[in-house]
């Protein structure tokens, strides 16, 4: 073999901006090796995979610092056709493929076998005609190397999801040349038995020399398959290892790790608390695109604050949105001994449960209104306050005086209360949010996401908002987060969910591979925890 | 799923078209109009029409739903009516002129239309229709100012002592453009009937012996062309065409040759490359976009053909037997509306077309239209009604079709979330 490394991305730097969101990422991949890719969300996988395709997002802002060398030479890949031609393709999570279409016009897509004739020799390619002989025994082919004995000629509609992960697989392999595959997460939506059959199939397509890079979270899956393990954390290397020289339990340690930023310290509890369970959660399931809750149970103890924690897409986003009726939900939900019903915002908000709402711009704020409306919005239309008695009108002074309280007491940074919201930045209007989730007066607090996209100041802010809404009115807090330091530092537990169900639940101190696990999936053995 | 199951899903798809079927029937019955004529009125009306409403399967295939725009196509073939008149080119070849200055024409005009509406995806039925009414904007401003003044023209197509093209131009007499492609050679029905089912069984036995098709589809072929035949030589059905009562009914040749080579063009298109693309982009746009197809590029063309098809259409439908004048300012007002409102009768929705459904779609529609005003007179003793009747006929299928389309699409997207949430488990 005349290079040691078919695919080499050196020094690869990439800013947003200010913000650097790969700084110095080496990734070297070999012929013929499955390479694990790890890292939490943001940790720069998807930003190093954008790099390799040449996505459209790495061009229009700005392009990267570093070196792609492909196959012995240095290369410059324009767009993801670029990156097809070159000989690498691409698994996608999310599946490319077309419902009403076979499953062998899946595989040939825009690839396909033509005829020319007299016609098509005057007016172009476009209209010669399909050899759907050709196609499908082309489509057999590449079903039987992964192992699929579906027929090529079935409508992709009518098949389980498990196996329209292999036919975009099929797909793959079905273009001649190609050198190096990406699967981003293949796993996810697949049964055990598939799961695999797939690990299966992507041994033996490395077998045939096209390297793998792999991205995944189940370390198990990693430990079976990869040959080589690289690991990302807030877009810096981590470290590139062989699987021989490690284990799972340090690979989630090294995952996870201990950033410095973003922290905030607050004085723990002095005693812990003893209190009864505010809410029990049973066997909870909620249909939330891309954050399906598959069966959770979860007690939540009065006057504490609950962390959920996980990677994106896992579920926890969907318990407080299933909890609060924003999606469509089944199981057992009780709030102080009563049962919530399901399926409709009004009951949640009526039992005294409020929450502040992952979109802040979506489900959160009417942009276009001021803080004081916000602010009163939910409160006027569940309980009716913020209303004269006589004809039932707004009674404008109430809400501004609760307004200008709310504003002195978060530190929201306006011009007035009658500021539009759309105008106020990212950290306000989250401040504004929880104004408006106080306003309900709740006993129990939903926080989703509080500090997705503001900045670091405005987060501790918010945080140290929540915290002194726990200890001061000793309101009941259930935190979801995608920043696990940020549920370290405030929350007394927090419970980790992992494919829609919580796998383990964890105080603030336990080991960074207890949490690195957890978020694999994998309840850490008794007695090991640090 | 059960035959019983399977049957309620076919009724529901073509509730439309039964309603229609079952509309036709009792139009036709309780209107007492003379058979005979009811079924040379409906062969002459499908032979007008057929052409147009075929030009919308392209686009829809593509995922752009009705194309209303081809109105604008219809204008293309309008103005290059105008010029060949103008220059005075009669009979065969004025036609095949104005069909040569159509095509730049309406394809350039479909260009138009097709980057417009890519910059408008998930409303192009919408933004079809409301581009129709504003083309005629400035197509009034060509006919009434531009045409005469600006780009000059002959005094016999002018209104004297002002500018723009008289409100009705005669296409009989001297102009020699009127039943042009019609008028070529005519075939009785039934012996055209004849030919067709001749030529189906023949072409199933070659194919069987090519090994092409199996003994069943052989059978089945065989078996379909010999009901037809037997059905239409039935004395009392074949006395309606074959002069027993009234005339003998028959068709132009020519004509329904083009109406055939279209249906021809359209599913040949579809087992090409192209066509292959057209139905990627038709199903997912992101998926297509994925594969490397050019999606915008695509719809473009797709519009281009329709546009063009539909001018052709347009000059199929002026020379056709029985019209005979052009009305300059309205002859194009209707054409969207009226083709996409067949073509939804026919069975077709806003994804999903084919030519036998636009065949049947233009049959069942034009039935009705032709029956209406006399069986309206005849239940509510004013012919009125039945005007009113086809106004609201024509709107109320596409506002039908537009709704089933969408509680259809709701379905499936609960059907798809379900099925997530049972494969979870």
């Amino acid at each position: 073999m005349a290079n040691e490394f078919i695919l080499e991305m050196n020094h690869i730097t990439k800013m947003y901006g200010s913000n650097a969101v790969l700084k110095d990422v080496t990734l070297r991949i070999r012929p013929g090796e499955i390479h694990a890719l790890l890292g939490e969300n943001g940790a720069g996988k998807s930003t190093l995979m954008n790099v390799l395709f040449g996505m459209p997002v790495i061009h229009s802002t700005g392009g990267f610092e570093g070196e792609v060398i492909f196959d012995g030479q240095k290369v410059n890949i324009a767009s993801p056709m670029d990156a097809m031609e070159k000989g690498i393709g691409m698994v996608h999570q999310e599946f490319m493929l077309i419902p009403g279409f076979s499953v062998t016009d899946n595989i040939k897509l825009n690839r396909e076998i033509t005829r020319p004739w007299p016609v098509s020799r005057v007016l172009g390619k476009d209209l010669e005609f399909m050899n759907r002989e050709a196609m499908s025994a082309d489509a057999r082919k590449a079903l039987d190397a992964v192992g699929m004995n579906i027929e090529e000629y079935t409508l992709v509609s009518g098949l389980p999801i498990g196996h329209m992960q292999f036919i975009e697989i099929a797909r793959e392999i079905d273009k001649s040349g190609m050198k190096l595959l990406v699967f981003d997460e293949p796993t996810a939506v697949l049964t055990e038995s598939e799961a695999q059959q797939l690990l299966g199939v992507m041994k033996k397509i490395a077998a045939q020399g096209i390297a793998i890079i792999f991205i995944t979270h189940r370390l198990d899956e990693v430990m079976d398959a990869a040959n080589t393990i690289t690991i990302l954390r807030d877009g810096t290397l981590v470290t590139t290892v062989a699987k021989a020289e490690t284990t799972p339990e340090q690979l989630a340690g090294l995952m996870i790790g201990r950033g410095s930023e973003g922290v905030i310290h607050v004085a723990r509890r002095e005693k812990e608390l003893k209190s009864g369970i505010a809410m029990s959660i049973r066997n909870l399931w909620v249909n939330m695109p891309g954050e399906v809750v598959r069966g959770v149970d979860l007690d939540v103890r009065e006057g504490e604050i609950l962390g959920v924690g996980g990677l994106a897409g896992q579920g926890k986003i969907g318990i407080p949105n299933g909890v609060m009726g924003l999606y469509e939900a089944m199981g057992e939900v009780t709030f102080e001994g009563k049962k919530i019903a399901l399926g409709g915002a009004g009951a949640a908000l009526k039992a005294g449960l409020a929450m502040v709402s992952e979109d802040r711009r979506g489900v959160g704020l009417l942009l276009d209104q001021s803080i004081e409306d916000n602010i009163a919005f939910t409160a006027m239309q569940v309980h009716g306050d913020f209303m004269k008695h006589f004809l039932r009108q707004k009674d404008t002074g109430a809400i501004r005086r609760y307004a200008e309280e709310m504003i002195r007491e978060l530190d929201i940074r306006c011009t007035s209360p009658a500021q539009p919201v759309g105008t106020l930045s990212g950290g306000n209007q989250q401040k504004v949010c929880v104004a408006r989730a106080l306003a309900m007066k709740p006993k129990f607090l939903f926080v989703s996401e509080p500090t997705r996209g503001i900045d670091i100041g405005a987060k501790q802010l918010v945080l140290e908002t929540l915290v002194k809404l726990n200890r001061e009115q000793g309101m009941t807090i259930v935190m979801v987060s995608s920043e696990l330091q940020e549920l370290r530092s405030i929350c007394d537990r927090i419970a980790i969910v992992a494919e829609g169900k919580v796998v383990d639940i964890l105080t603030a101190d336990a080991s960074d591979t207890a949490f690195g696990l957890a978020m694999s999936g994998k309840k850490i053995k008794e007695g090991e925890s640090a | 799923m059960n035959n019983q199951n399977k049957a309620l899903a076919h009724v529901s798809k073509y509730a439309v078209t039964y309603l229609f079927i079952a509309l036709s029937a009792l139009f036709i019955v309780v209107s007492g109009l003379d058979i005979n004529y009811v079924a040379s009125q409906l062969l002459l009306r499908l032979n007008r029409n057929a052409f147009i409403v075929l030009a919308l399967i392209i686009p829809i295939i593509a995922g752009m739903g009705i194309n209303f725009a081809i109105t604008i196509g219809a204008m293309a073939a309008q103005i290059a009516l105008l010029l060949t008149i103008n220059w005075g080119v009669t009979g065969a070849p004025g036609i095949l002129l104005a069909a040569a200055i159509t095509l730049p024409l309406a394809a350039f005009f479909g260009l138009l239309i097709g980057k417009l509406l890519n910059k408008m995806k998930g409303q192009e039925t919408i933004g079809s229709l409301i581009l129709g009414y504003f083309a005629n904007g400035a197509y009034q401003l060509l006919f009434l100012f531009i045409f005469g003044t600006i780009i000059p023209l002959n005094d016999n197509v002018t209104i004297v002592g002002a500018s723009g093209v008289q409100n009705t131009l005669n296409l009989t007499g001297k102009v020699g453009l009127y039943t042009a492609i019609d008028g070529i050679a005519h075939i009785p029905f039934l012996t055209a009937l004849y030919i067709i089912a001749g030529a189906l069984a023949c072409a199933a036995v070659v194919q069987y012996l090519l090994k092409k098709i199996s003994v069943k589809r052989l059978a089945v072929t065989l078996a379909l062309s010999a009901v037809l035949a037997g059905v239409f030589s039935i004395p009392p059905i074949a006395a309606i065409f074959n002069g027993t009562h009234g005339r003998v009914i028959k068709l132009p040749l020519v004509t329904w040759m083009l109406i055939l080579l279209l249906c021809l063009f359209n599913s040949t298109i579809m087992r090409t490359r192209l066509g292959q693309k057209f139905r990627a982009v038709g199903q997912s746009q992101t998926v297509a976009n994925a594969s490397g197809i050019n999606v915008d590029r695509t719809r473009v063309i797709a519009i281009m053909i329709s546009t063009v098809l539909a001018g052709w259409g347009q000059i199929v439908f002026m020379q056709s037997d029985g019209i005979g004048t052009f009305q300059t300012y309205a002859a194009h007002e209707q054409v969207g509306l009226y083709a996409g409102a067949a073509i939804l009768v026919g069975g077709a929705s806003i994804d999903r077309a084919t030519n036998l459904q636009a065949m049947v779609g233009t049959f069942l529609f034009h039935s009705l239209f032709i029956t209406a005003q006399s069986a309206a007179s005849a239940l509510f003793g004013d012919s009125a009604v039945g005007e009113y009747f086809r106004a609201f006929l024509s709107y109320g299928v596409i506002a039908v079709a537009l709704i089933m389309y969408a509680w259809r699409s709701a379905q499936q997207r609960k059907a798809g979330q379900l099925n997530l949430a049972e494969q979870s488990r």
